[in-house]
């Protein structure tokens, strides 16, 4: 008696499976035919890799938007590659997973911070740069104690665990600092505005942006170091020269054509930071 | 394939140790809190038994993770709780073997309680006929006889603890899942290489204990 109610639940919840499997099924296959049908050669998808948790550079909005310049540069190159923009998917790339995503073809490109690198390079290709950015620190508003990188060996410095910028700390900027590595950098900001920790260490666009959002507006600066290089790079497949010809043609007339500049200003404008102009193109050339 | 392994700019050996430390100080702690509050919870006194059913439902079921952040983020970053500690590193080490014992110390707490159901009541029963007292019964008589019976229950605890302080990396401790971070951002090309360091790190780790302590447990087993 009771088993054969336990297999009619599990029949039901199976039929129920199926039947939201179909409706996905159909509603997905509808917007593709009208694509196809309206614009004449049939494209699908592409599937570009951003970071969805930094502000300014790539974020997932609550409502589902995705915002940030590397958003912006990912929508330009993908309608210069004939995608416009309802085709993008965009799919998270957290850091240390952007390589496989690249090799296992899980995404066409990766436009996430992501600084071109020999290590990197023996997996992936790049195109670009179409970026420079510094390692550089952010600090509470009011507090001028620190100017240089020195200054660190007496302060308590947060940034990401694992992340390249606290290994720069450690191994070469300031060896006596005393660094906290955290999951993410909301989580320093937690520190950095209780005075738990004096300054937040990573890139400057990064820092930017979260400097730039509302609810932080007037409550850090950047300090202005440029403590290290980070060409950001687009990542594709390895050896797929001709995409990466295209990819970097795009970047070249987004440079060229004033939507760089623009999107520069859109997203990191508030924080008062100052990028560095658009680097040459240096990869597969 | 190893190479990163000779390069010298990983102390993979370093991460581990304090991975076993921490294991170490929070097992110890959290078999003594464990202890206290199996106590709490077959006590006569229903405030007691009321606070450690509590603690124990409430603990329990709240994710690690959640425990160790809200330690670091609440306690540390907010608070500014630092435990006596000066630097991040050992604020960050005390804070997540509070954190352990906090939890672990649940898990311990029903390892010992369960063991207590296997001790027959007629112990107690006797004890109290003696005229001892209730701490008397439960220390002298009582939680002997159930620690024998879940050495086994409590090396799997261990374990559990073992594999769960990767979690520390979370707020910064430098232990081997943190390092392994570090790895997998650097040596991207040996994506599987490094995973297979930290899984072969942490089988070394717990399949030993598992094995020592499953031999204990048949040694001191209470034949009934």
């Amino acid at each position: 008696m009771k088993l054969s109610k336990v297999g009619a639940a599990a029949a039901i919840a199976v039929a129920l499976a199926l039947t939201a499997t179909a409706c996905g099924g159909s509603d997905s296959t509808k917007p593709g035919s009208d694509a196809s049908a309206s614009g004449g050669a049939k494209k699908d998808k592409i599937v570009i890799g951003i970071k969805f948790d930094q502000p300014g550079v790539g974020l997932k909005t609550p409502d589902g938007k995705f915002t940030g310049f590397d958003v912006d540069v990912a929508t330009y190159v993908a309608k210069e590659l004939g995608y416009e923009p309802d085709q993008i998917e965009f799919k998270q790339a957290v850091s240390a997973e952007r390589e496989n995503l690249i090799s296992n073809g899980d995404v066409k490109l990766v436009v996430a911070s992501y600084s071109i690198n020999d290590k990197r390079k023996e997996k992936v290709d790049f195109a670009g740069p179409y970026f420079l950015a510094h390692q550089d620190l952010l600090v509470r508003a009011d507090d001028t104690s620190i100017t240089k990188a020195e200054d660190l060996n007496k302060k308590k410095l947060c940034s990401v665990t694992g992340s390249t910028s606290a290994q720069n700390v450690k191994t070469k900027l300031a060896p006596e600092a005393d660094l906290q590595q955290l999951g993410g950098y909301s989580e320093c900001l937690t520190g950095l505005e209780n005075k738990a920790v004096d300054a937040l260490t990573t890139d400057n666009s990064i820092l930017a942006g979260y400097a730039a959002q509302d609810k932080n507006k007037g409550k850090f600066k950047l300090v202005g170091l440029s403590l290290s290089n980070e060409n950001y790079g687009i990542g594709l497949k390895k050896g797929d020269k001709e995409l990466q010809t295209k990819v970097n043609a795009a970047i070249k007339k987004m440079e060229a054509d004033g939507a760089w500049a623009k999107a520069i200003e859109k997203n990191f404008g508030p924080s008062g930071y100052k990028a560095e102009p658009a680097p040459a193109v240096t990869e597969g050339s | 394939m190893f190479d990163f392994l000779d390069s010298g700019q990983y102390d993979v050996l370093g991460a581990f140790w304090v991975t076993v430390q921490l294991t170490l100080y929070s097992a110890v702690g959290s078999l003594i809190w464990g202890t206290v509050l199996v106590g709490m919870r077959v006590s006569p006194v229903p405030l007691m038994r009321g606070f450690a059913t509590a603690y124990v439902n409430l603990v329990r079921n709240t994710p690690l993770t959640v425990l160790i952040i809200g330690c670091s983020q609440g306690l540390s970053l907010t608070l500014g709780v630092t435990l006596g500690g000066g630097t991040f590193k050992e604020i960050g080490f005390r804070l997540a073997v509070l954190g352990f014992i906090a939890y672990t110390g649940t898990f311990v707490c029903e390892a010992i309680r369960s063991g207590i159901n296997t001790v027959p009541v007629g112990q107690a029963e006797a004890s109290r006929a003696l005229g001892m007292s209730f701490v008397q019964t439960l220390t002298l008589i009582v939680l002997p006889q159930a620690f024998r019976a879940v050495v086994a229950p409590l090396a799997n605890v261990l374990i559990a603890l073992t594999k769960n302080t990767t979690v520390a990396a979370a707020i910064g401790v430098a232990e081997a899942a943190l390092l392994m971070k570090e790895m997998v951002e650097n040596e991207p090309q040996d994506l599987f290489a490094v995973f297979g360091v930290f899984a072969l790190g942490f089988v070394l780790l717990t399949l030993p204990t598992g094995l020592l302590l499953g031999w204990v447990a048949k040694r001191v087993a209470v034949k009934r």
